[in-house]
């Protein structure tokens, strides 16, 4: 038997379109495949959904209605656009007593990295021997507000209040270079803040989403 | 009497044998024993028998949950946070010390990033809120009166394999390389049934998964995923999922990348966007050489992995062996395995063990005549897809490689499904190899 040749893709053999390239911004906004088949695919799907009502009858249909006041305490997300981040604000400054306070046991004092991740902009570019950082990988500073109010600290996860979550998100932005020392951090600023790797990512399988 | 076979039926070089001859019709191991081929080398006589002391004596008393024999006792996962450090913590599937497509629950990996949660099942809720007409929340008592599925398949963390991006073969087993994938039975509620009791607002694009764990995991799904073969399981290999895997309940997502099966699934946001989550963008985003990184990749591709002769392993004396692993893919059925005793340069066509289920495991088998010299050991997966495994060399062309070796537990990069070889020396021994 001979060697097999590759298919259309060489190393993923995948098939369908994929993202050429890259260069295409992928901001949030145009993650949604425009018009054409994704929207088409998505439709035909909620619209099956729907057909599918006829047939649901045979569930018991147990699911009991709930109040988005009542689902609050959970509905916790941060979107990109802001959507989801609570009143409250906060500055590298306010944010520097809480990190030696609460977060550098693991991340090291002043973030320099300990059993956690460092923090700081410890590479200026990340590669396959690592180097991930918020100021050169991140690309959404929701993100950082979203993550530390649910999961951090490691041992007492969103015991934090909403200022203490801003002055924390301001202080990493801030020893990450990309907002200023005085610069301060609410519902308003932090979708604002601009992150330099954003436009650097390749969607792997639009036609999947 | 049919006249033994006087050799055996090649199909590749150095030493592989034709797939006939695992199909138990006895054509070439009848005739293999009479060429001397299956005979022990030294011809030594078995020893007289005997009775063991078990055989003298009354058992112990049944009991109630069945464990492994004592001596199995070394076939355990590996644990990477044994002392629970504050960080993840990660336990691999051994591999090399199993034989079938299922794996067994409590060998089944679990990685948590926040530790394992002691969740109360009658206090657990599931909600489905956002864009819906109505948002809904169960309980486990009421998922449990739904009508279920089950349905065999994998799931494997998109970091499995991760040490194949090292720049050097890392010389670590089957379980350290790729113990980062299992598969089971699981058993659940359809969620495109509760999404339609829910009813999606045609706008919604994405689900926002999230579990009840300290971190409250959350990754985005594509609401199409969750129409398509998306369940929550509640049910493994017959038995509630057990607590690193999600229990009460997890997203499981046929074929997709395991970070996104959440554990402990609490909340399903319906939303037009994705969340852009810790693990969606940053670290489950991946780094490629020329400075961009994929994002959303999901899939699990097509892969194979031969689990023994495997890396650690001595083969005792030449003669023949069973090359085996395990196939799978998140695009379909796997539908051939390719294996070479050569390093690449020719292929035999391995026996598929049935049975062959979409994104599932499927347990491949070779019959090889080892002749006692070198040999590189190499497995190559299609799927009914059209896709297949790429060379080593080839993958990492495009994907990168590291410039100098990471430690074993590091994930230079994600989702390697390129071929891993086995090299065996003269002596037998066999090491991880890149060829």
């Amino acid at each position: 038997m001979s060697m097999p040749k590759f298919g259309c893709s060489p190393v993923h053999g995948g098939r369908g379109p994929r993202s050429g390239g890259g260069g295409v911004p992928p901001l949030a906004g145009e993650i949604t495949p425009k018009a054409g088949k994704g929207a088409g695919l998505a439709l035909a799907l909620a619209a099956l959904a729907f057909t599918a009502t006829a047939h649901a009858a045979e569930t018991p249909n147990l699911g009991k209605p709930i109040s988005p006041a009542d689902i609050a305490p959970w509905d916790i997300t941060i979107m990109p656009d802001g959507t989801g981040l609570p009143a409250g604000s906060g500055t590298p400054k306010q944010g520097e007593p809480i990190f030696q306070a609460k977060c550098s046991a693991c991340h090291g004092e002043n973030g320099k990295g300990g059993i956690a991740a460092p923090v700081t902009p410890f590479a200026a570019k990340a590669t396959l021997d690592g180097g991930k950082t918020i100021a050169n990988f991140w690309p959404y500073a929701t993100t950082i507000f979203d993550f530390v109010r649910r999961a951090m600290p490691y041992n007492a996860p969103h015991s934090l209040k909403d200022d203490e979550v801003y002055a924390l998100t301001a202080y990493l932005l801030n020893l990450n270079r990309l907002i200023g020392d005085n610069d301060v951090m609410n519902k308003d600023t932090l979708p604002k803040v601009k992150m330099p790797n954003r436009d650097n990512f390749i969607i792997r399988f639009p036609e999947r989403i | 009497m049919k006249a033994p076979a006087q050799e055996p039926e090649f199909v590749a070089g150095n030493g592989l044998l034709h797939r006939r001859a695992l199909l138990g019709q006895g054509i070439l191991l009848a005739g293999a024993t009479a060429t001397g081929l299956g005979a022990s080398l030294n011809g030594a006589a078995a020893e007289p028998l005997k009775e063991g002391p078990w055989s003298m004596k009354v058992g112990s008393i049944i009991p109630p949950y069945q464990t492994p024999s004592r001596f199995e006792a070394h076939v355990v996962r590996t644990q990477d946070n044994p002392d629970g450090l504050p960080r993840n913590s990660r336990a691999r599937t051994p591999h090399h010390l199993l034989k079938g497509i299922i794996t067994p629950n409590g060998l089944h990996f679990t990685i948590c990033h926040g530790g394992v949660p002691d969740i109360d099942p009658a206090q657990h809720r599931l909600v489905i809120h956002g864009l819906v007409k109505r948002p809904l929340m169960w309980t486990v008592e009421d998922l449990e009166r739904y009508p279920m599925t089950s349905r065999i398949g994998f799931v494997e963390c998109g970091g499995n394999s991760a040490p194949l991006f090292s720049n050097e073969p890392l010389q670590e087993n089957v379980q350290a390389l790729h113990g980062l994938s299992s598969c089971s039975e699981w058993t659940g509620v359809p969620l495109s049934v509760l999404l339609d009791e829910a009813g999606i607002d045609p706008r919604a694009k994405w689900m926002i998964a999230e579990g009840a764990d300290s971190p409250r995991l959350s990754r985005s799904v594509p609401v199409a995923k969750g129409l398509d073969d998306a369940m929550i399981a509640l049910y493994q290999n017959g038995e509630r999922i057990q607590p690193g895997q999600g229990y009460p309940m997890r997203l499981w997502l046929p074929g997709y990348e395991g970070n996104m099966n959440v554990k402990f699934v609490r909340r399903i946001k319906l939303t037009e966007e994705p969340a852009m989550s810790y693990y969606e963008s940053r670290t489950y985003s991946q780094i490629l050489p020329n400075g961009k990184a994929y994002r959303f990749y999901f899939l699990q591709e097509v892969k194979s992995f031969i689990t023994s002769p495997s890396h650690g392993m001595h083969l005792k004396e030449p003669g023949i062996y069973e090359i085996t692993g395990v196939a799978y893919s998140g695009t379909g059925r796997i539908r051939k395995v390719l294996v070479s005793a050569d390093g690449g340069q020719s292929w035999g066509e391995a026996a598929l063990q049935d049975p062959v289920l979409p994104k599932a495991f499927t347990r491949f088998r070779m019959a090889w005549k080892w002749n006692g010299g070198a040999a590189t050991l190499q497995s190559r997966a299609f799927d009914e897809s059209g896709t297949f495994q790429p060379a080593r060399a080839d993958f990492v062309r495009l994907r990168g490689q590291t410039t100098k070796p990471p430690a074993v537990t590091d994930f230079p990069s994600q989702h390697f499904n390129a071929i891993t070889s086995w090299g065996v020396d003269a002596k037998g021994a066999v090491k991880h190899v890149y060829a």
